[in-house]
């Protein structure tokens, strides 16, 4: 995607590379009833990176990203977006920036059909009418949905609405864009497919999941994250493979990296 | 909760409807919304007793299901699971207004036979008549012609965000009620505790899903108003269609053009 022209998704070009796109230092995070979820994170993501943040239920991948969007508030800790702190005063022109798709692909369609639903953000950002349509039609096109324009999106498959949600997000035009569980709930095509579509993508993407394989496939570098803390950060292939790591994380070797273990009875 | 996968079911099967390619159909939304309402207005502010005047009424409907091409079978049902509402609100009017009123020479029954004939025969246009709004149009187009009409946004985002999930909502207990049946036993006495505990994990999760979808919304920039598109412009159509209704039904209104009908009927006989 060239970034021409009103109707390009691709990230917006900066001249300003050596800014984190993403940068969060010491974020420490505690449910309302006191039960902690993040306990003391820090991390840099570059422009352009994709990066995978793996760890078992509960390990705080996806309390992370929401934190992320500022949605919710850390108890202590920063985070810079694109160079910019994260905060009440920011937080709008930050979520312009983000794109996030949500781990239940029916909490982000709300809207009577696709297209509607992918017009919704960019109807918000005030576009004229013309404008909106070229990015609805441009956002759907680039995750193969084009065809799904008038449908209802409680008539869509699993795969499609994953789809659709990820054009609704894309035709927001943001630089980064953050996946909970992409793959969760797929099956096996619609998930290749899903992979093949944020291959495609030339966003900083942090992918939230404990689908290793999706994670070796897709991001260059893996973050484990194992009772709200980073245990392990660095090329996936390299974390991926080892085995002792990933076992202390409660998480196991992606399966395209192990031998098949047949489960004995008894 | 039985009821629950029949209803499911059951609109599943209006939004069907809903798609249909008929003159009806292709109508704007708007006209349909706003000549169903000059409807609904004639039909309510009739006074109590009035039976004779709300029979031409009855011509819209059957006009709107026939050209809609809309079975009246499932029209019927649907009237029918609804009534118990109306009956109940008129049934004890016999009773209670029992003054005489001459409906034929020499036949007279009591007055409050009259309120509630004219209570159900109301209740059957109403809701025949939404009941072909939606499933005419459709509610996501009836929610976009109520924005467009300038209702407050605010009700029309819950008119939409309520629909939308209705479906979900109907899933969700659906899965629910069979959990518990897979493992009652093939009992079916499990009781209004067992139902009671289910609709309020119901709630619980409605109001988890409600609280993401608020936020997914609020990632993508909203303040609070859903932006519509840009409406298109009414046809003649439209307009032939709601002012040609619109005045039938005030005529209607005026005129006692069933009373009208009726003495000429019965001034015919002997």
């Amino acid at each position: 995607m060239s970034a021409a022209g009103n109707g390009s998704l691709g990230p917006p070009a900066t001249g300003t590379a050596f800014v984190p796109a993403i940068e969060v230092v010491g974020l420490v995070y505690a449910y309302a009833d006191g039960t902690p979820a993040l306990d003391g994170v820090s991390l840099r993501i570059a422009p352009g990176e994709t990066v995978a943040v793996v760890g078992a239920n509960g390990a705080g991948k996806s309390t992370l990203l929401v934190l992320l969007t500022g949605l919710l508030e850390p108890v202590a800790g920063g985070i810079r977006i694109n160079g910019l702190p994260l905060g009440p005063g920011s937080r709008a022109e930050i979520r312009r920036s983000l794109g996030m798709v949500f781990q239940e692909a029916d909490d982000q369609l709300f809207m009577p059909t696709a297209a509607e639903d992918v017009a919704f953000g960019p109807r918000n950002l005030g576009l004229p009418a013309d404008v909106v349509q070229q990015r609805v039609n441009l956002a759907l096109e680039q995750v193969g949905a084009l065809a799904l324009r008038e449908r209802s999106p409680h008539r869509l498959s699993g795969g499609e609405k994953r789809a659709v949600a990820i054009a609704t997000v894309l035709a927001m035009e943001p630089s980064i864009l953050l996946l909970d569980e992409p793959s969760a709930a797929l099956d096996p095509r619609a998930r290749r497919r899903l992979i093949q579509l944020l291959q495609g993508l030339s966003h900083t993407r942090v992918v939230a999941t404990h689908d290793l394989d999706l994670a070796l496939d897709l991001c260059s570098r893996t973050v484990v994250l194992s009772a709200g803390r980073v245990v392990a950060d660095g090329p996936s292939d390299r974390i991926l493979a080892d085995t002792a790591l990933l076992e202390r994380s409660g998480l196991e070797a992606p399966l395209s990296l192990q031998a098949r273990r047949p489960c004995r009875r008894g | 909760m039985r009821l629950i996968s029949r209803e499911r079911q059951a609109l599943g099967r209006i939004d069907g409807f809903a798609r249909q390619d008929t003159a009806i159909h292709r109508l704007d939304a708007r006209a349909k919304v706003l000549a169903t309402a000059v409807f609904l207005v004639c039909v309510v502010s009739f006074p109590k007793h009035a039976v004779l005047p709300l029979l031409p009424f009855v011509f819209f409907p059957v006009v709107i299901a026939s050209l809609g091409r809309l079975p009246v079978r499932w029209l019927g049902q649907r009237l029918l699971i609804a009534s118990p509402f109306a009956l109940m609100v008129g049934i004890a009017n016999p009773l209670f207004d029992q003054a005489a009123v001459p409906i034929a020479p020499g036949l007279s029954i009591a007055a409050g036979w009259l309120s509630f004939l004219s209570i159900v025969l109301r209740f059957l246009l109403t809701t025949a008549a939404a009941l072909l709004l939606v499933a005419t149009t459709g509610m996501p187009a009836i929610a976009e012609a109520l924005r467009q009409l300038r209702v407050p946004g605010v009700f029309v985002t819950q008119l939409q965000l309520l629909y939308r999930y209705l479906f979900l909502l109907g899933d969700e207990a659906q899965r629910m009620e069979r959990a518990r049946d897979l493992r009652s036993c093939g009992r079916r006495g499990t009781g209004l505790w067992v139902g009671g505990t289910l609709l309020g994990a119901l709630l619980l999760r409605t109001l988890a899903r409600a609280t993401r979808i608020h936020d997914a919304m609020l990632l993508r920039g909203f303040e609070g108003t859903i932006r519509p598109a840009s409406p298109r412009a009414l046809t003649r159509r439209d307009l032939v269609f709601l002012l040609g209704w619109s005045t039938a039904f005030l005529i209607c209104r005026q005129v006692p053009v069933g009373e009208l009908l009726g003495h000429a009927v019965i001034g015919a006989q002997p």
